[in-house]
């Protein structure tokens, strides 16, 4: 059915200003960065060594740190969601910090724990001989570290909103805990786990202020492109602004791929 | 081998004690208004709630038995049916009736074997593939009860299985549910409110008030005396078996009653007592069930005088005190009850 136009009378300027202006503060900068690109060398500089090496690193970490989370943070999120756990509000809480923490100040953590000789990290080195600061498994653990709470907090929502009893009906026809998990919670849940998986995969793909904390700056081995972009933009501005549309384009591409299917599509 | 329990939960304020036993093949009705435990007693034997006191047996197996035993839910031999069905979306209703069995360990092939089977059984042969949400809710029904019926469990619970039915395919799949619990040699629990459902299909009625049981027995026996308000409310209805031929059915208990639909076979024919009218001589006129009675008890309710009345067939009047004085209804007295044939509800038995 068709609405006559106006029947609902105009649409109020108050609201209707601050959200164009919001529009164009969010879309602006994004176009500024295309309007900038430098063209004519664009071919060249896409596929130089240099921004080759750092995307591959990117997307490398940036998956890996995304399999931890799955690995780790879908468990964790039923936890949550369903164990009856003393403290479950305190708990959830602290699993959220690292949403607002600094990254920087994250980095710093990891390295008081993880380094050589931090709580952990000393351990680490003595038993087994490894070291995570300054490596590239020093930039998937920091990656990890700061995208996991967004695969938490998605799959826990998608647990909150699933209808337990569906496990109820599953453990009476004979299914243990983790087979009603496997084989009716999570297809259940499936749309939350890939909502957090593309989140949790595009915050660990931007990721800066731990992994420069904790992995360092080392083309090759812990440079990544948000960190490629920082370090050009004071010698190479260009090439800064063709890695920053890589980063751009990478995103986009992502998001546009699985939204139609799985992010909000269904929903 | 029959299932013995004594269920006592406590929850908050609400306590629930109910002793409760059915033997194979026995269809035992769970019946009482909202609130009154019987889903709360179900989920103690399914094992979804532990008991807090008593014990759940089933000949020498102890299922729970608080503080030491307690049997897991996956562990039970039980099968469920639950109000709104709980069919698993993701899965086909083949997959959703072969659950139980690979659950149980058994292979791929087998197991689907078996669950086509079973869904030829309740005539869903054809809807293997389905999705649940393409299935209607009377199918949702029949898919659900191959699938609790499956893994041949030897306790079937179902929890207000008609309930989200509507009018018309209700009357449908209560006959067909009736005629698979005729056929299934376990024990089975109904827990339902509506007293059709329990008298229809039940064996046996157990019904619960505030977590008691306040009455139990044949559903014949609960309805010609009932022994609370709720429990004569609720079987505030005359319902006889009986033979049909046309419009005419032949009552098991003795007389004959003109109905509004043709029926055929063994029937049931229900209406409630306030379609029955009293009178002092036989009435003349429109078509209705007339017969001789004798009023054998008079019992003031709320609003209405519930007159039970002996005959052929029994049956119980509401009147208004009015018509208590006027006609002189005292036991002993001798009336004529009248039904009209299109007051009455027939269902197949």
């Amino acid at each position: 059915m068709t609405r006559r136009p106006g029947t609902r009378g105009r649409l109020p300027v108050v609201l209707v200003l601050p959200a164009l202006v919001g529009l164009a503060f969010l879309l602006v900068p994004l176009a500024g960065l295309l309007v900038r690109a430098p063209w004519a060398t664009l071919a060249d500089q896409l596929f130089s060594p240099a921004v080759g090496q750092a995307l591959s690193l990117s997307l490398l970490c940036a998956s890996l740190a995304t399999v931890i989370c799955l690995v780790l943070g879908v468990p964790l999120a039923w936890l949550l969601a369903r164990a009856d756990l003393p403290g479950r509000g305190l708990l959830r809480a602290l699993v959220t910090v690292p949403l607002v923490l600094p990254p920087v100040v994250g980095g710093v953590a990891l390295l008081l724990v993880l380094g050589r000789r931090g709580l952990v990290g000393s351990h680490l080195y003595s038993w087994f001989g490894i070291s995570l600061p300054f490596t590239t498994a020093g930039v998937v653990v920091a990656e990890a570290f700061v995208a996991m709470p967004f695969l938490v907090i998605s799959v826990e929502g998608a647990l909150r909103a699933a209808d337990p009893r569906f496990e109820e009906a599953a453990a009476t026809l004979g299914a243990s805990r983790w087979l009603a998990f496997r084989r009716v919670t999570l297809p259940t849940i499936l749309p939350g786990v890939v909502a957090g998986t593309v989140l949790c995969w595009a915050r660990a793909l931007g990721e800066f202020g731990a992994t420069i904390t904790f992995a360092g700056n080392f083309p090759g081995k812990t440079t990544t492109m948000p960190l490629a972009v920082y370090l050009a933009l004071e010698t190479d501005p260009d090439a800064a602004i063709v890695l920053s549309i890589v980063l751009l384009l990478v995103s986009a591409v992502v998001l546009a791929s699985l939204r139609d299917r799985w992010v909000g599509g269904a929903a | 081998m029959t299932l013995h329990a004594d269920l006592q939960v406590a929850r908050g304020s609400f306590a629930l004690d109910v002793a409760l036993s059915v033997a194979p093949g026995e269809v035992v009705a769970l019946l009482g208004p909202n609130g009154a435990g019987k889903t709360t007693a179900l989920r103690a034997l399914a094992g979804l709630l532990p008991l807090d006191g008593g014990s759940v047996r089933v000949d020498d197996a102890v299922w729970d038995e608080p503080p030491k035993v307690f049997l897991r839910p996956e562990r039970r031999p039980v099968g469920v049916v639950f109000q709104d069905y709980l069919l698993f979306a993701h899965l086909s209703a083949a997959e959703n009736v072969a659950f139980g069995l690979r659950a149980r360990g058994m292979d791929r092939r087998p197991a689907h074997a078996a669950a086509v089977e079973w869904l030829d059984r309740v005539g869903l042969a054809e809807y293997a593939r389905a999705r649940p949400r393409s299935l209607s809710g009377g199918q949702a029904q029949r898919v659900a009860l191959a699938r609790a019926l499956a893994t041949a469990p030897s306790l079937l619970l179902l929890d207000e299985p008609l309930a989200a039915l509507d009018a018309s395919t209700r009357m449908l799949v209560r006959t067909e549910l009736g005629r698979h619990l005729g056929e299934y040699t376990g024990r089975t629990l109904l827990v339902t409110h509506d007293p059709l459902d329990a008298m229809v299909l039940a064996d046996r009625l157990v019904i619960v008030e505030g977590g008691r049981v306040v009455q139990e027995g044949a559903p014949t026996e609960v309805a010609r005396q009932p022994r609370t308000e709720y429990v004569a409310q609720l079987v505030g209805l005359n319902l006889y078996r009986g033979r049909g031929s046309g419009t005419s059915v032949a009552l098991d208990e003795g007389g004959e009653l003109v109905v509004a639909a043709p029926a055929s076979g063994v029937v049931y024919v229900a209406f409630p007592p306030s379609a029955v009218s009293l009178h002092s001589a036989r009435p003349e006129g429109s078509p209705r069930n007339t017969w001789p009675v004798t009023v054998v008890g008079v019992e003031q309710h709320a609003h209405t005088v519930r007159v039970r009345l002996e005959g052929s067939p029994g049956v119980l009047a509401d009147v208004t005190t009015g018509v208590v004085a006027e006609l002189r209804l005292v036991p002993g007295a001798r009336l004529w009850a009248a039904v009209k044939a299109t007051e009455t509800h027939t269902y197949a038995g």
